[in-house]
């Protein structure tokens, strides 16, 4: 599905990504966590095309993404939120959601109609059900809650049908209550439309409930990969980045 | 500029909209102002009203379209009277050098409009703010430098003198001051209703995506250059458009159409009647020629009673009259709805 071989990404002298090699699985669930600057957003960016990396290839199903544009590249199927929440303030929920099936279907050119298409709607009231939004259609996306924006955000991604779907901190700036709804969420999307999803988390007892696999990275390389049991027990993981006492009661 | 962020959006487009109504419902409504404006010359015997009202065809056009970059798509051209110059000197030059109709004029001059816009806004509208602004402006400067200079052309600082000639085309004779009126506000009536259904169509969606979050609207799979370039050269089209009625009306073209002032004043005018309705810089058109036309026969001193009116609305209102005609409209409407 996804493959990323040996990408590296250097700003000045400093690796933020430093010769990474991974593996997704069509179909998977994998938690990237890290401590702060250890290179998880900048993994992302170099995924979905906002940042091109200085070496290495970033294959989705044989096809080489690296260096492309991010218009190009969510056509190809990667589709991504971000950690704060990118929406368009001004539109609804429900216009924000037909103009990105509009976009998906490569008709936001189209001038001698008039919106929404209704070849759209189907799909847009598909995923906004899914996400829980709604009883929010007509709620302009800056009037809408926090965690109701990053919704929107994450509906925005996978309205696309993306085949790989990356999550930049979906839960960040939430209460503990609202993270592990979100996480919920997430996992039950991760269920229904069986797509491959990449997820950067914080919270280690989320991580460790709901990602069957899980990427540790640390100055820009990967430090550990593994199921939950594994990365627990790895002693460099405990070392650099779980060692101290109160990620040990995680543990 | 007007805060674009309003919080209650729940009077427009609500989900459910019947898109292909809403057209029918413009359409009805171009049609009866076409009406209305047609029957002026056979109620009220004033040329000085039918002069206001071509001029305001002119200037609305050229506003109109620059709402188009500047209210729906966010990108702040101090430049887009170049096209406004461009139409006007176009137009005039074709219909005095080349003798052909006044149709086959007005092609030609909006294909070379458009040519120049694809030229200038490749160019511009991969800029960042700022230097959009300033970078449109400096093109501006430079076109109308060239009008200046290039005398044996343009005829310099004289403008192009003479008259140009109107031969009779399809039965309408534009030597006639009615009919020219009739035939400014047939193209004022048939640009806006363009200009609304291209945003109101799902490209016009697209450009408030770019405006609101371009980097996002780039990771839903939108070019967003070739967007912004498509609507660049669009707006171009309308502006010049605006500037070939000003050909016809005074006969000729003069370089203060082609000078960076007519940008300000569109800037101004979108400032004046606001930027989140169609038809703001519509209403605006007309307050500042009115405004214009009062000031310059009250005082010497127009210019401190503009800047006067244009710091009450910019520190006033802090928007333009549209919208504060739209809020005012929204509260009185949710408190009747309050009231059972």
């Amino acid at each position: 599905m996804l493959e990323v071989q040996h990408i590296s990404k250097s700003f000045g002298g400093v690796k933020a990504t430093d010769d990474v090699t991974l593996d997704f699985a069509t179909g998977s669930l994998t938690a990237v966590i890290g401590p702060n600057g250890a290179g998880k957003s900048t993994f992302f960016n170099l995924i979905t095309g906002a940042l091109k990396p200085d070496t290495g290839r970033i294959l989705l199903d044989g096809t080489d993404m690296a260096g492309r544009s991010p218009p190009d590249i969510v056509r190809h199927g990667i589709g991504r939120a971000f950690q704060v929440a990118s929406i368009f303030p001004s539109l609804t929920v429900g216009e924000t959601m037909l103009a990105a099936v509009g976009a998906d279907q490569r008709r936001a050119g189209v001038m001698h109609r008039r919106f929404p298409l209704t070849e759209t709607r189907e799909r847009a009231d598909y995923v906004i059900e899914l996400l829980g939004l709604a009883n929010k259609r007509d709620r302009v996306a800056s009037a809408l809650s926090h965690g109701d924006q990053k919704l929107l955000d994450i509906a925005l991604a996978l309205v696309l049908e993306p085949k790989v779907l990356l999550l930049d901190e979906p839960t960040a700036g939430m209460g503990t209550e609202e993270r592990w709804r979100m996480i919920e969420k997430v996992h039950e999307l991760w269920v229904r439309e069986k797509i491959t999803v990449v997820f950067i988390e914080h919270d280690m007892d989320i991580v460790f409930k709901i990602a069957p696999s899980i990427v540790v990275l640390c100055y820009g390389r990967i430090l550990a990969t593994g199921t939950p049991d594994e990365i627990r027990k790895n002693p460099a993981v405990i070392e650099a980045y779980l060692g101290t006492d109160e990620h040990a009661g995680a543990l | 500029m007007s805060d674009l962020n309003v919080e209650n959006r729940a009077g427009a487009a609500p989900f459910v909209a019947r898109p292909r109504r809403t057209a029918y419902i413009d359409i009805l409504f171009a049609v009866i102002a076409f009406a209305v404006l047609a029957a002026l010359p056979f109620l009220f015997d004033s040329k000085a009203l039918l002069d206001f009202v071509i001029r305001c065809s002119a200037f609305g056009l050229f506003a109109t379209s620059l709402n188009l970059l500047v209210g729906y798509t966010g990108l702040i051209s101090f430049g887009h009277g170049m096209f406004f110059g461009l139409g006007a000197y176009g137009f005039g030059l074709l219909m005095q050098r080349a003798n052909v109709s006044i149709p086959l004029a007005m092609l030609c001059t909006l294909a070379i409009t458009a040519l120049a816009a694809v030229v200038i806004g490749a160019i511009c509208v991969r800029l960042k703010e700022i230097y959009f602004a300033f970078v449109t402006l400096a093109f501006q400067m430079l076109i109308h430098s060239v009008i200046l200079s290039w005398q044996s052309l343009t005829g310099g600082d004289q403008g192009l003198r003479g008259g140009i000639k109107r031969p009779v085309f399809w039965g309408i004779d534009l030597t006639n001051h009615v009919q020219l009126y009739i035939f400014s506000c047939a193209l004022l009536v048939i640009g806006l209703l363009l200009m609304r259904q291209i945003a109101q169509s799902p490209f016009g969606y697209t450009l408030r995506m770019i405006r609101d979050n371009a980097t996002r609207a780039s990771f839903i799979g939108i070019n967003v250059w070739r967007a912004k370039l498509t609507v660049f050269v669009l707006a171009a089209l309308f502006a010049s458009v605006g500037g070939m009625i000003m050909s016809l009306f005074v006969s000729g073209a003069y370089p203060e159409f082609a000078y960076w002032t007519i940008s300000g004043e569109g800037i101004f005018i979108n400032m004046l009647g606001g930027v989140t309705t169609f038809l703001g810089p519509m209403v605006g058109t007309v307050l500042l020629l009115i405004l214009n036309d009062t000031a310059t026969r009250l005082t010497e001193h127009y210019g401190i009673v503009l800047g006067v009116v244009i710091l009450f609305f910019a520190l006033g209102l802090r928007k333009g009259l549209m919208d504060f005609a739209v809020d005012w409209y929204r509260a009185w409407r949710d408190k009747a709805r309050e009231q059972p």
